[in-house]
């Protein structure tokens, strides 16, 4: 296994006319294979190279947008008594800012800049599920412009980018923005939860042969860290817009005090979400920055355990610090101190890696390019964020800055000191990588230097108006209260940043055609996206070369050499399939040689027609979301049947050096498996949030169960008996199939379907048969929602579980061939927890409460 | 299978002391919670959760010093200092180790903080 890269069997000395005549064959192939179509189907590209691009393009107009709509704000602020914009447009605008910039820019920039360099740095062909990742990217397009759009018929959000009932709530003060929002975000929700799993496969399974757990680039360890946040912190939000919507639409009483819904469940929801989200936006631009301090310092990043040490620090930790955003709620003042003490120890892995930074840099030799100013421009000014974050964080202190001027410059140097100039210093440095091309330093450094005055001039003058007591939200203000020439001065700092992104951006799109390219490897940089030629080709990388060290290209003789002349694994697409390698998580040895699925209109139509569903319902209308509904069942069918689990013409390959591995693997030696497993984590955490609810209600309300107007214990055990009979068997049908027995195994098949649809249809017998009004009271309500996620969950179980059978009757899943059967079975297991918490809940605990 | 190296090793023991910090966290988080709101008039549930939150904080401080201790034992004692960059095993292991154990100290430092206003706060009102 060791000596993959240089002594590949049986291959021609180099440099012979043999040997340039198999490597111009194998280019050929792979070129043809990983050909990006012409023409319309363009659109039809999933490669990473394409869709990555194609993301970071769209998260960037988006980000314009928004910026747009801030400066709209900024005018109208300059002045005392100002009438440029109305009150409510101005809502709308800062409703509209804080929900694009985080929604549409931070989250998604984060995913497109690794999606497009992660399988380069990983020296992979592409991520393991490239279709996937083109359904998050058109999800996204989708959902954004449909979110954005809504300004331009006056009918956007104009709640708060937090959406607070009961002002949300209210149809007659948010009409229908409130409704976009919620569904729009919803949808693109899905997006990001698609992309964590597609990340933390990508990272932990799809390395080069050699990368152990202890050298793989840093970006990849924070790559890691923020997907497995994300698996945690979107479900709560989504079960809380759950909630929300049900509301909106039909009425049930979740957040309306006078039917004992409580307001402050949305808040604890929202922020579950909304403080990790912070992390989630300042960890990947971290890693950049990781990834370009080595590069600029020319050496080794110093201390490399104690970065994975922050990354994997802060995103526990982050956990822990929602309710510093409901100081101000009258929460007990123990709670308020919990959160207040993880908000100051959060200090400290972020401080570490700071200092990392900082010592790595007076360890080398220094060349300030740049990506360089952009970076140490950014930490600076994140770490004045960061200071004002450390006071904030203190409960009595935010009790007199809360929702003033003071947070909205707290949180402005924190996101664009950590998050923004990273991203513009990363666009700086990997440009070369998508383009083949450099962006102008003299561009660069004018743009940098406009944007970081510009801020500071911009946003520092805030820290002083919120002080002096201007409240964050308003649309205007009295003149003579002492902040009138501040804030002229932050609007015209923030037109001075607004030049700085402009030049940016100019930097960016201009035409380019007669400049030269990029030599290769220009920043003389270590790791190894870096191999890439410039142009780049859309195989990703040429061979998979074996890696001995953190930073190859610096280490590694003869890397780039071996890696061109094909002499490492894959090097060729014999059958012309898409293949990338599989290695195992801690010490990355191959352990399969996966086939990718290539460019389809699938992931396109089946985001276009789910959201359909959500921009139906939006509107209530009830006829169109069922058609769009339907139609993508339909293709997610095609899609399943079409191009997943497919049966490979023969057991395994040579995939070079002799070495052989099999082209099929299932069970949790599989990445569909986990697949299935990451995203059910993530279901199960959406899960707990409304289990979380029911209890939330319980502590608020003394006899939050009502006596005798529950759902009864008969259904409830019922319905749990049969979905627990149904999960047996099924483990049943696993067990027959794979022991080539089909005609038992289909039979368990049809009988563990019928049984997971009776018991979903027994737990709705419980309120239903009670007579459970869920508009009366937010008890009725609860159980509802509890016993019907339950219910569409055991659907679900039904179609996969018909899926199955029909596969095996197609001869599509066998005994060996049986990715299908496991993935279920995991599903299952999910499924039976689901049953028992739920009717355990609505069933059990009325009796012992 | 899937997170397993040589030796039945996977990477979960990375995870473990922020692991029993969250737990902690939930835990005195929801105690204290529950305690305020189904308060009694005679302040005897917010002493029981106090003392309560006290036992988790060492029970935690507990698990997180034993889950530290095996990955200053997998690290090697600190006989070899890092920065565990070679492709071997035996580096792997020493890095995880050394990560494990410094990931023991952060989690500790914050069960600590977390665990401290126990000790101060006397009361639900304010």
């Amino acid at each position: 296994m060791t000596a993959t890269t240089d002594t590949a069997a049986g291959l021609p000395p180099p440099g012979s006319e043999a040997d340039l005549a198999r490597r111009r064959a194998q280019e050929e192939r792979l070129r043809k294979t990983w050909e990006t179509p012409k023409g319309i189907r363009y659109w039809t590209a999933v490669n990473n190279t394409e869709v990555g691009v194609w993301y970071t393009a769209t998260a960037f107009v988006f980000m314009l947008f928004a910026g747009l709509l801030a400066l709209l704000m900024r005018a109208q602020l300059a002045v005392p008594d100002n009438d440029l914009i109305s009150a409510d447009l101005y809502n709308q605008a800062f409703t509209l800012h804080g929900t694009v910039m985080m929604f549409l820019f931070a989250v998604p920039i984060f995913e497109a800049v690794a999606i497009v360099i992660l399988p380069q740095m990983l020296g992979a062909r592409d991520l393991p599920f490239p279709r996937l990742s083109a359904f998050g990217f058109w999800s996204f397009v989708l959902g954004g412009v449909f979110v954005c759009g809504s300004i331009f018929f006056n009918a956007a959000p104009n709640a708060g980018w937090f959406m607070y009932p009961p002002l949300a709530t209210d149809e007659e003060q948010s009409g229908i923005g409130a409704d976009i929002w919620l569904l729009g975000l919803s949808f693109i929700e899905v997006a990001s939860i698609a992309a964590a799993v597609e990340l933390i496969i990508g990272t932990l399974k799809c390395r080069p042969p050699g990368m152990r757990i202890n050298m793989i680039p840093l970006f990849a360890w924070y790559i890691l860290i923020v997907a497995g946040m994300i698996l945690f912190a979107f479900p709560p939000l989504i079960a809380g817009d759950i909630l929300f919507e049900m509301e909106r639409m039909f009425d049930w009483p979740f957040f309306d005090p006078e039917r004992r819904g409580d307001p402050l469940l949305w808040q604890h929801l929202f922020w579950i979400f909304g403080h990790p989200e912070v992390y989630i936006v300042f960890l990947p631009a971290i890693a950049l920055i990781a990834m370009i301090v080595p590069t600029f310092a020319q050496r080794p990043i110093v201390g490399y355990s104690w970065i994975v040490l922050a990354a994997v620090g802060t995103g526990f930790l982050s956990f822990g610090l929602w309710v510093h955003h409901m100081f101000a709620t009258g929460l007990p003042t123990i709670s308020l101190a919990f959160f207040s003490a993880a908000s100051e120890a959060v200090a400290i892995p972020t401080g570490v890696q700071i200092f990392v930074f900082i010592a790595t840099l007076l360890a080398g030799r220094v060349i300030f390019a740049v990506p360089m100013l952009f970076a140490t421009g950014g930490l600076a000014i994140f770490v004045i964020g960061g200071l004002t974050g450390v006071m904030v964080a203190l409960a009595p202190f935010d009790w007199q800055a809360h929702d003033t001027y003071f947070v909205v410059a707290h949180l402005h140097y924190v996101l664009i000191g950590g998050m923004l100039f990273p991203i513009v210093a990363g666009i700086y440095y990997f440009y070369p990588i998508t383009s083949g091309k450099m962006l102008s330093m003299r561009l660069g450094k004018i743009g940098f230097w406009l944007m970081f005055v510009g801020f500071n001039v911009g946003f520092l003058p805030m820290h002083f108006t919120g002080l002096r007591g201007m409240p964050r939200r308003v649309f205007t203000y009295p003149g003579g209260l002492g902040f009138d020439w501040l804030n002229m001065v932050s609007t015209v700092g923030a037109f001075v940043f607004a030049a700085g992104v402009g030049v940016v951006v100019w930097d960016v799109v201009r035409p380019k055609s007669r400049e030269p390219y990029a030599p290769r490897n220009p920043w003389n940089a270590g790791t190894l996206e870096w191999l890439t030629t410039m142009p780049g080709e859309n195989w990703g990388v040429r061979s998979v070369p074996f890696i001995t060290s953190r930073y190859p290209i610096w280490d590694q003789p003869n890397l780039i050499r071996d890696v061109d002349e094909g002499r490492g694994l894959l090097p060729d697409a014999e059958e012309m399939k898409r293949e990338t390698l599989v290695t195992s998580v801690l010490d990355a040895e191959p352990i399969q040689c996966l086939r990718v699925p290539g460019n389809a209109w699938s992931p396109m139509i089946a985001a276009f027609t789910l959201g359909g569903v959500f921009i139906a319902l939006t509107f209530k209308w009830w006829i169109p979301a069922l058609v769009s509904g339907v139609a993508f069942f339909c293709v997610l069918m095609f899609w399943l049947w079409t191009s997943t689990s497919l049966i490979p013409e023969k057991p395994e390959k040579d995939v070079g050096g002799g070495l052989v591995l099999p082209l099929y693997r299932s069970g949790p030696a599989s990445i569909g498996w986990w697949a299935m497993f990451i995203t059910m984590t993530g279901d199960a955490t959406a899960f707990a949030s409304l289990v979380f609810g029911y209890f939330f209600y319980w502590t608020v309300h003394a006899d939050f169960v009502i006596d005798g107007g529950g759902p009864g214990v008969l259904w409830p055990m019922i319905a749990m008996g049969l979905l627990l009979a149904s999960w047996a068997v099924t483990l049943l049908a696993r067990r027959w199939n794979s022991a080539d027995r089909p005609l038992p195994a289909r039979l368990a098949l049809v009988t563990a379907a019928v049984l997971a649809g009776a018991g979903g249809a027994a737990g709705l017998m419980g309120p239903y048969t009670h007579g459970m009004a869920p508009t009366t009271d937010v008890y009725p309500a609860i159980v509802w929602i509890l016993v019907i996620w339950t219910a569409i969950h055991a659907a679900v179980g039904v179609i996969m579980l018909l899926y199955c059978l029909a596969r095996s009757l197609a001869g599509r899943m066998t005994a060996v061939y049986d990715i299908d059967m496991r993935n279920v079975a995991l599903y299952a297991h999910f499924l039976a927890m689901t049953a028992v918490v739920t009717f355990a809940v609505v069933g059990l605990f009325p009796l012992i409460n | 299978m899937f997170l397993h190296g040589a030796r039945n090793e996977t990477l979960w023991p990375l995870m473990g002391p922020p692991t029993v910090w969250a737990l902690h966290f939930a835990a005195v988080y929801g105690w204290a919670a529950v305690a305020c709101a189904k308060a009694t008039p005679d302040d005897s549930m917010f002493l029981a959760a106090r003392w309560g939150i006290g036992a988790l904080t060492v029970v935690a401080l507990a698990m997180i010093a034993y889950a530290g201790y095996r990955a200053w034992q997998i690290w090697g004692f600190g006989r070899f200092d890092p920065p565990h960059a070679a492709g071997t095993e035996t580096d792997r292991r020493r890095f995880l180790g050394f990560a494990t154990l410094l990931l023991a100290g952060l989690s500790a430092v914050s069960v600590i903080f977390v665990g401290l206003p126990a000790l101060f706060i006397a009361e639900c009102t304010w």
